[in-house]
């Protein structure tokens, strides 16, 4: 993984509240074997009309979206099925974070493990935001702010352990993996109730 | 020391680490794969070269992704074919016990797991599919996760996670007729929404919960992800342990003492306390049926409708507006009498042998409706061999209705069995998100038996009136 370095971006908005990863991803792409090539079908059905030709009106299909890399969302983003795919294809197309007052647990955890910021902001900052929906904001991780167009600095909240690993582009198992001998030595205390090999 | 609910005493027992600044590394008792979600993490172990912990609590089986046609087919999809193969690869290479498709073990893996008696009471069972708090039915702490945390688990068995808030869901009182576990639960995530169980992990109690079987329970702690729940859970007793015993994985003999003295010691201390509760009386339920495009927007089946002009919050009437739109449904009518295409009875939330039993019972001596499609999926291998002993599959045909192989099917539509655009279904799957049974299709989420009266029908229907 590469290090989660400050950055600004133009936000592109979907002002919908629980927005679930079958739309994120619909589970007709679910079929690959390896993380490439989702990006395209990214809100794929909102995105693409019937014959496979982009909806004009769809917020990425616009042409001020190209290289946008924060999404601004509704409220309970990311619910639903537990797809990897969905922080996989928001990435692939560009995205570094995604704003909203809340997220579901299960996409919250992928996209901390994918270099995707989740970020919940206060309700009265959010509506702030979707009411200038092209607003051009500055994530900095490492201070935990974002700084909106007129130079407020909103803090957001990120647990350290998460935080320290996107700032060093490191991924967890490492750290489970050091945590062996304490991983032996519960096994040792506590014999397995089943053996699914026997 | 302080008392602990049931939620708190399994996670103590499966703490291998506290570190300050990270989060608790937590054991994890059973892993259970298939698949959709695992390829790219067993990808990830042969990158780094990490073999898999313990294969010997790890199973993997093919759900997702296949055809519910005749075994003899091959699989047409061959990018869906590709990935069954690729598990089959992954699973020999590794060392993991794989129910595959031509195992008479097969079947969606929260069916299997319980059905086996691998799910067993107080453990952690992990799983790359977010219905996995099915196996909470049991007592034990199973939630969903993704694949890079498939990943970490089938490389240590264990996971970092943070501690989730305890929530008490009390169900007092008595179901009346026509009323079941599903209308619990799809009354629960109507009442608290679908993000009204976020950071928390449920606790169903209660009376009327005691009373369910196992199969009921497993239909209520499915769906806890619907309300946005990580897990959900019900303390064991009898009911649980009569279900275990004798099952494939059970302990047997002196283990089996053993194991239900420990099991005992399981269910929350007299005076703990949870951090919310929530409060149903179930003599008050009705069968209920969502109307929009998410879990919680249900309804009782007779009442109406509801009307966005009534919401306050802008977002809110926004939100239920789109879903009117999507479901080309009017405001401020009931449901009652709406036209169906196809109904689909199965998924891991009602594909169990006394969901088919409900169903067939209903449909004995009745015919499907000509314009309608019915499905009736079995989620395994044996609880279709069990349907088939019984001459379930026989009433299912002799209705008219197609009688399936065991698989995910119509619940996400990956492998063909799916709705046409603009289609309505009644189904007893678990979501009803835009284009989850096919792109364009729209879903009714219900019961068994309030699928089985639309079949008969070819309309939304309260069973109660077709019942003696």
């Amino acid at each position: 993984m590469t290090k989660f370095t400050a950055f600004q971006s133009r936000l592109v908005t979907i002002p919908i509240d629980n927005i679930d990863t079958d739309q994120i991803i619909p589970a007709r792409f679910l079929k690959v074997i390896t993380k490439d090539g989702l990006g395209d079908a990214l809100f794929c059905d909102w995105r693409y009309d019937a014959e496979g030709n982009p909806k004009p009106d769809f917020v990425l299909n616009k042409p001020e979206s190209k290289a946008c890399q924060i999404l601004l969302a509704g409220d309970n983003f990311g619910c639903g099925s537990s797809r990897e795919h969905a922080p996989w294809a928001l990435t692939q197309y560009g995205f570094r974070a995604v704003i909203s007052t809340s997220f579901a647990d299960i996409f919250r955890a992928n996209s901390l493990k994918n270099s995707l910021l989740p970020i919940v902001l206060p309700r009265d900052i959010h509506a702030e935001l979707l009411k200038n929906p092209g607003g051009t904001v500055k994530v900095d991780l490492a201070a935990q702010t974002l700084t909106l167009a007129d130079g407020r600095a909103v803090e957001f909240p990120v647990d350290e352990f998460s935080k320290h690993c996107l700032l060093e582009g490191i991924d967890e198992l490492g750290y489970i993996l050091q945590q062996e001998p304490a991983i032996a030595a519960f096994e040792r205390e506590h014999p397995a109730a089943i053996n699914v090999l026997a | 020391m302080k008392p602990r609910t049931i939620i708190e005493k399994i996670w103590d027992n499966h703490i291998v680490a506290e570190r300050p600044g990270v989060p608790t590394l937590l054991y994890i008792d059973l892993h259970l794969t298939h698949e959709v979600t695992s390829p790219q993490a067993f990808e990830g172990l042969r990158q780094r070269g990490l073999k898999v912990r313990r294969p010997d609590l790890t199973v993997a089986t093919t759900d997702h992704s296949i055809p519910t046609t005749p075994r003899s087919f091959p699989i047409v999809d061959k990018i869906a074919a590709a990935q069954v193969a690729q598990l089959e690869t992954n699973c020999k290479e590794f060392g993991i016990r794989c129910f595959g498709l031509a195992s008479e073990k097969q079947g969606i893996v929260h069916v299997i797991g319980p059905e086996l008696g691998l799910t067993q009471p107080g453990m952690t069972v992990v799983c790359g599919d977010s219905h996995t708090a099915t196996h909470g039915a049991l007592g034990a702490l199973a939630f969903g996760i993704g694949t890079s945390e498939v990943e970490h688990v089938l490389a240590s068995q264990c996971l970092l996670q943070k501690r989730s808030k305890t929530y008490e869901v009390r169900v007092d009182g008595a179901l009346k007729p026509g009323v079941s576990a599903k209308d619990i639960i799809l009354s629960l995530i109507a009442r608290v929404g679908i993000g009204g169980g976020t950071g928390c992990i449920f606790e169903y109690r209660g009376a009327a919960v005691r009373g369910l079987s196992m199969d009921e329970r497993m239909t209520v702690c499915n769906m806890s992800i619907e309300a946005g729940a990580r897990a959900g859970l019900v303390a064991p007793d009898d009911t649980t342990y009569q279900y275990v015993a004798g099952r494939h994985y059970a302990p047997k003999g002196a283990a089996w003492d053993a194991a239900v003295a420990r099991w005992r010691q399981l269910p929350g201390d007299e005076g703990a306390a949870y951090d919310k509760s929530i409060l149903i009386d179930a003599s008050t339920l009705e069968p209920m049926i969502t109307f929009g495009t998410n879990p919680g927007m249900g309804i009782p089946i007779t009442a109406a409708v509801p009307d966005p002009s009534k919401l306050s919050d802008p977002v809110e009437r926004d939100s239920l507006s789109r879903a009117l739109r999507y479901m080309d449904l009017a405001p401020g009518k009931p449901l009652l009498g709406h036209a169906v295409n196809v109904v689909f009875i199965g998924s891991c939330t009602n594909s169990r042998i006394s969901d088919l039993r409900t169903a067939a019972r209903f449909l004995k001596g009745r015919k499907v409706h000509p314009s309608v499609r019915v499905m009736v999926v079995p989620g395994s291998q044996q609880v279709k061999a069990q349907a088939q002993a019984e001459g379930l599959d026989q009433i299912f045909r002799d209705a008219g209705a197609d009688w399936r192989e065991a698989g995910c099917s119509m619940c996400i539509a990956m492998n063909g069995d799916q709705l046409q655009p603009g289609e309505y279904s009644v189904s007893t799957s678990n979501r009803n998100f835009e284009g989850r049974q096919g792109k364009g299709g729209r879903t009714f989420l219900a019961s068994p038996l309030t699928a089985a009266a639309a079949a008969v029908t070819g309309q939304v229907t309260d069973v109660r009136e077709l019942m003696q």
